[in-house]
């Protein structure tokens, strides 16, 4: 099995810490994975925003860097949605296709693919799980509260088996923490609010960290957090999955 | 480019500056979709009746104009008088024409967000007929002079305290009386007298059914009865989507319309117009307003399936932080955002914007509308009809040249993170709206590639 690491661009620049836990972890798994280094977007940012006509260079770019691969994962929801719905190039239609079928979210990847049911790491804290709306409702790594279906969630399926772990509960589960993309400058007092709320549901409930599988989000809540002075600390899962804290 | 004033951006900014009141406006639309929750899973068939009623819709809106037709038909049998109206200003002439014929210079109407999108009340006010609006919470907004807010809750943002000063300065309650039971015992008074002189009622529709004729009007307060069995002339108004083939799908509608809405198994009133009764005249209006132009797009066409339930506006979060009027459009919320462009793109093309793309409301939408799905479609559109800045425009083009070209994205990357250590204060600026209430992340020494570069060797 060859799998690809696409690591988003701001994760790249922003947080090495998350693309490197995810990277070791996949590795942990005896998993031989490729990082190509011309990687950069995957042009979420330009189409959400209606620029879609100029997300060519990126999917073309995407493409030679991937299409070798038989999986590619991902340490954000948010991305691999855009990917799977978006990926195109009239070039390269086949691998684009090939594409759209393989990329996975981390969590999923891990759940569905690798079927992992053992995860060794430790992490002796008390964790909110911000569930992203791109990753729920999109990729349907959880079920959401607006469905009258059986309740499952794929993070707190992996979460679950953390060592020291505690998950504390919200009281809106799935309610949108506001970042948007462009969303979250473009309506800066909605999503601002959006986002409080969000940390305080989570403040509410005694979180020590709050995690999910969109560092986006996460970046969001951090900037609020620290805004805020609070004590409280964002962190990828992948972060918690490949921790060991004793 | 936008021409009103103040678009949703500002607007939202604006209702966002009394903090306390939008964590109220929230937490009040909260409990309603949490109402709505618990009806949905109270029924084990929720999803496919959702489904059903998606696939009625499909079907009505493939074969409209024959069940137009036929309704049409069937309801001149019945003996009410079928007008067509291509707009809005059409709709609003032969309301008024209906009037005058008629001898009758004040109306009553019960809810309809259609005579809202054709601004009936202000063109009829202009000829000087009086309208009074008879749904509560819709004679509240117009005491106050404001459009309602919300498609089932047209005044949720007022507190009843506001209230309570609105109707002593209106209908003479006592002053700072805010007990809901007064209140609307007061409105209840007000409202009967004028059940009881007016000659004409408008009325909304909620369904139309070809096979029969018939109409069917749902609401909570009986006011729609009230009014249309009082009056000598009763008024119908409906958007040409409205049609349902037979009697027997009303089951699947009304059984989803007020566990979305409200969380209740049905309305208090469900009630069906087939024919006038002896003595009185009864006059339907069929109004396209745009809506045939929106049948023809192809991505946009299943938003005709809409019942009006407001569950996509409860469960946005958006909607509930930002409030119904920061939408400027009679309906407002994520369906108000997909419907809108289609009336007037350069009016409203910053609604499709105001949006996470969530997803929730496309979710818990009745008849399945792909709600969030448009709102990215509309956002294309948009951008390529021109309705977008010229600013945000060289900026995407300045991104997509940096991130489709590794190289650059790698030095401007670096050199971004650089200069953010060493200079915070560039991007830590109140020009910056992340800054406003965020902080910046902190630019971390070495990027992924350049530790990976150090680290592993290159793949
Ligand atoms: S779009 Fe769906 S959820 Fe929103 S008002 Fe219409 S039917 Fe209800």
């Amino acid at each position: 099995m060859k799998v690809g690491l696409f690591v988003p661009c701001y994760v790249d620049q922003f947080y090495p810490k998350v693309a490197i836990a995810t990277l070791e972890l996949l590795e942990k798994q005896g998993l031989t994975v490729g990082v190509p280094p011309r990687q950069t977007c995957c042009g979420q940012p330009m189409a959400n925003s209606g620029f879609e006509h100029l997300t060519g260079g990126c999917n073309s770019l995407f493409i030679e860097n991937f299409a070798q691969y038989d999986y590619v994962v991902s340490p954000s929801g948010s991305c691999v949605l855009h990917l799977k719905e978006h990926l195109h190039d009239p070039k390269h239609e086949a691998e684009a296709g090939h594409l759209r079928e393989r990329i996975f979210e981390l969590t999923e990847f891990l759940t569905d693919v690798l079927k992992l049911d053992t995860v060794s790491a430790r992490f002796p804290y008390r964790v909110g799980l911000h569930q992203s709306c791109h990753g729920q409702r999109g990729l349907h790594l959880s079920q959401m509260s607006e469905l009258v279906a059986p309740p499952f969630s794929k993070p707190v399926q992996l979460l679950s088996q953390v060592d020291g772990l505690e998950l504390i509960d919200l009281d809106r589960p799935d309610e949108c923490c506001g970042f948007g993309g462009t969303f979250c400058v473009l309506e800066e007092a909605v999503s601002a609010k959006m986002g409080k709320d969000r940390v305080s549901d989570h403040l509410r409930h005694g979180a020590e960290y709050i995690t999910g599988a969109d560092m986006s989000c996460l970046m969001h809540l951090e900037g609020l957090l620290h805004r805020q002075k609070s004590p409280v600390k964002v962190v990828h899962i992948a972060e918690i999955l490949n921790s060991n804290i004793q | 480019m936008n021409t009103q004033t103040l678009d949703h951006p500002e607007l939202a900014d604006r209702f966002n500056k009394d903090e306390a009141r939008v964590d109220w406006h929230d937490q009040t639309l909260w409990w309603v979709r949490q109402k709505r929750d618990k009806a949905a899973h109270a029924l084990p068939e929720w999803e496919s009746l959702r489904e059903a009623a998606s696939q009625i819709k499909h079907n009505v809106l493939a074969n409209l104009d024959e069940y137009l037709l036929q309704f049409e038909a069937n309801a001149q049998r019945n003996g009410i008088t079928v007008h067509w109206a291509a707009d809005a200003e059409e709709h609003n002439r032969i309301v008024h024409q209906i009037l005058t014929e008629n001898g009758i210079p004040k109306m009553v109407k019960s809810k309809s967000m259609l005579t809202e999108e054709c601004h009936l009340n202000e063109y009829l006010a202009e000829h000087g007929i009086e309208v009074i609006d008879s749904d509560l919470g819709e004679r509240i907004v117009q005491l106050a002079g404001e459009p309602p807010s919300h498609i089932v809750l047209p005044c949720i943002h007022w507190k009843k305290e506001e209230i309570g000063v609105l109707f002593h300065k209106h209908l003479g309650t006592e002053e700072g009386c805010a007990d809901p039971q007064i209140l609307t015992g007061a409105a209840r008074l007000h409202l009967r007298d004028t059940f009881l002189t007016r000659r004409a009622a408008l009325t909304g529709v909620n369904f139309a059914v070809a096979e029969t004729g018939e109409f069917v009007v749902c609401t909570n307060e009986g006011n729609a009865d009230m009014g249309a069995h009082l009056a000598d002339v009763h008024i119908a108004s409906m958007g040409v989507e409205k049609i349902i083939p037979r009697r027997e799908h009303l089951s699947v509608f009304l059984r989803l319309l007020t566990r979305s809405a409200t969380g209740q198994p049905i309305t208090t009133y469900s009630s069906h117009f087939a024919k006038p009764r002896p003595g009185q005249t009864m006059h339907l209006i069929l109004v396209d307003n745009g809506r045939s132009i929106q049948l023809g797009r192809e991505d946009f066409r299943n938003s005709l399936k809409c019942i009006r339930c407001g569950a996509c506006m409860n469960t946005c979060p958006v909607y509930r932080r930002s409030g119904g009027h920061s939408y400027h459009s009679a309906v407002a919320g994520p369906i108000g955002a997909i419907l809108a462009p289609n009336l007037d793109m350069a009016k409203n093309a910053d609604l499709p914007f105001a949006s996470t793309l969530c997803g929730s409301c496309s979710n818990v939408c009745p008849v399945k509308i792909d709600i969030h799905q448009q709102l990215y479609k509309w956002r294309q559109v948009l951008v390529q009809e021109g309705h977008v800045t010229a600013a945000k425009t060289v900026s995407m083009q300045g991104m997509t040249t940096v991130l489709s070209r590794p190289g650059l994205f790698h030095l401007a990357g670096s050199v971004g993170r650089r200069l953010m250590k060493w200079f915070p204060s560039l991007v830590n600026n109140r020009l910056n709206p992340w800054y406003k209430q965020r902080d910046m992340p902190a630019p971390p020494s070495e990027s992924f590639s350049e530790w990976y570069a150090k680290n592993r060797k290159p793949s």
